[in-house]
């Protein structure tokens, strides 16, 4: 960490020495303290200029774009089967999400409807990258906190998480496993087993976690109280998921719009009281509950019948068909060649990441590429009150504040 | 439910704000509407506070070169009570494309309008902090137009002359 003291002729406006808002023109002796962008906390590359006061925050502006790699241009050169690959590599903690975020839209553009199997294989995908992806804030947040052993737990269970994902798709986190239409392949042999073990085994480890962490008394007063946010401010804020729920907001949008067949699994939806950061803890613990709970239901219930739609203009006939009919060869070549066009016009599809709402805004002038495509994504929001949390907080509660929004610098930046 | 529920409400704006409420469509369950610039801050708010659009869900642009005003500028809203969403669409003129901006009704829609000025160059009258958000500060041209390319960087073959070429022109 680089610190510098500034004085009011060093303040003015310029690439270097941006002022952070008109009304702000601080006395002398505060101090400006770069936090990042390469700094453990930030867990990726984000830049916080705070200002302070001793050790009191007076302000501070977070610097994203570090890892601004034009996604949303790049779409615009791949046909709709092409962008699946990048969609989850913006997210990177939850890929699937991205994944089926991002055929959604295609999909409700195209007005597609997909198989029950695999929209139940969608599922199971999303909720163990829910899991992945709150165990991972698990052990990195309780990191930045000094909870070191808590980091090495939360990496062994996000790995079995990672097989699976590796056992399904070939791939350990960057799993690209949907089409549009449905998924690529039908779940391996073995692997539903494999999902039960990892079922049968999650609830003990989550409760070694709250037994190390929920009624730990130094836990508590990092986080109790810290980071509060109203329930006002949250939807004022615009922020989503967690986040909102903690302030009391009961907004999911698993349950407020279902879609790939939530409204058939029976869970909750946790809600805090406080909006504060133990707040925030907590409600990722019991949604790895109830993702448990999906998984287990999705698992008891699972659908059999085709994984991908028969619908030929959108999706690759399978290859026992290729040596027989000529008409398959024809739509595999077109598809494989060009891809599909889709419709005028543009729509707005929504799934539920870990951070909360995670929108794909998808334009379409007919062609086989999108037009334009905007993705809205969760941590972006939920990293932007930032500076209205840390207002008045001593430095120390900057990283629990941050700590506790979990955002992804890979999806605020794209 | 929801259709008639849209339906009225683009008739309830369409009372309320004649002209400024330029094209009302609804494609695949998405309700967007098309505003007028001028009445856009009064249609944002009359939104929000009478009608309840009080989540800002995004703000973005969609450029198209070959049209006149060139630029559509987007933001979309939602209802957490009454579950709907509106898409609130107005456009933009070249060569120094404006619009009002919405951060006194939403908030939050500050860091997206940012970030629309960023990649689009689209300039938000009354914003109180336009700065770009993704690209440094020293940027020139905004990455998202149609006309700036992907991959825009010279390239020199062996087998043409260098001569006259400073090694700044190559790297472009």
């Amino acid at each position: 960490m680089a610190e510098t003291r500034i004085t009011q002729e060093q303040f003015g406006p310029g690439p270097e020495q941006m002022p952070f808002g008109p009304e702000h023109e601080p006395p002398s002796e505060w101090m400006e303290l770069n936090m990042g962008p390469q700094h453990p906390s930030t867990h990726g590359v984000l830049r916080v200029r705070l200002k302070l006061d001793g050790e009191i925050v007076r302000d501070a502006d977070a610097d994203v774009g570090y890892l601004h790699t034009g996604f949303e241009k790049s779409f615009e050169d791949k046909t709709y089967t092409q962008g699946i690959t990048f969609s989850d590599r913006m997210d990177y903690l939850a890929p699937p999400i991205n994944n089926v975020g991002f055929v959604a839209a295609v999909e409700k553009l195209m007005e597609l409807e997909v198989p029950p199997r695999a929209q139940a294989i969608r599922v199971l995908m999303m909720e163990l990258a829910r899991i992945a992806s709150h165990e991972l804030w698990l052990g990195t947040a309780g990191l930045d906190l000094g909870v070191y052993s808590g980091f090495f737990y939360a990496w062994r269970d996000r790995e079995l998480v990672l097989d699976l994902n590796e056992a399904y798709s070939g791939v350990r986190m960057m799993t690209s496993f949907t089409r549009v239409g449905g998924v690529a392949w039908d779940l391996p042999e073995g692997w539903l087993e494999q999902l039960q073990r990892f079922i049968d085994v999650m609830p003990s480890r989550i409760d070694d976690f709250e037994a190390m962490l929920s009624d730990n008394p130094i836990w508590h007063q990092r986080l109790k109280g810290v980071g509060v946010l109203s329930r006002q401010d949250a939807i004022e804020a615009g922020v989503t998921g967690p986040m909102l729920r903690a302030s009391g907001v009961d907004y999911d949008v698993r349950k407020a719009f279902p879609y790939c067949g939530y409204e058939q699994y029976d869970f909750e939806v946790p809600l805090g009281t406080a909006g504060d950061c133990y707040d925030r803890y907590r409600l990722r613990v019991q949604e790895m509950r109830e993702s448990l709970k999906i998984l287990q239901q999705v698992l008891d219930t699972l659908p059999g019948g085709p994984w991908l739609t028969s619908d030929r203009k959108v999706a690759l006939p399978p290859r026992s068909e290729l040596s027989k009919s000529m008409e398959s060869v024809i739509h595999h070549f077109r598809l494989v060649s060009e891809g599909f066009k889709g419709p005028v016009g543009d729509v707005y599809a929504f799934v539920e990441s870990p951070r909360g709402e995670l929108g794909f805004y998808l334009v379409s002038d007919g062609t086989n590429k999108p037009y334009r495509m905007k993705v809205r994504p969760p941590s972006f929001c939920n990293l932007q009150p930032l500076r209205q949390l840390v207002k008045g907080v001593l430095v120390a509660d900057v990283i629990a504040i941050m700590g506790s929004m979990d955002f992804i610098l890979g999806d605020v930046d794209r | 439910m929801t259709v008639s529920a849209s339906t009225s409400l683009v008739e309830r704006l369409g009372e309320r704000f004649k002209q400024a409420l330029q094209e009302s469509s609804d494609f695949r369950g998405d309700l967007s509407i098309v505003v007028d610039p001028a009445s856009l801050v009064a249609v944002a708010r009359y939104l929000k506070d009478e009608e309840g659009f009080d989540y800002l869900l995004y703000a973005t642009a969609v450029d198209w070169p070959a049209r006149d005003p060139r630029f559509s500028v987007i933001w979309e809203v939602r209802s957490l009570e009454n579950k709907t969403r509106i898409r609130i669409k107005t456009t933009a003129t070249m060569p120094e494309p404006h619009v009002p901006s919405l951060t006194s009704v939403w908030p939050a829609t500050n860091w997206h309008e940012r970030e629309t000025w960023d990649l689009f160059g689209i300039k938000f009258d009354g914003h109180p902090d336009l700065r770009r958000l993704l690209m440094p500060e020293s940027w020139e041209g905004h990455p998202l137009r149609k006309d700036y390319v992907s991959f825009g960087e010279p390239v020199i073959f062996s087998d043409q002359k260098l001569e006259g070429l400073e090694p700044d022109a190559i790297r472009g």
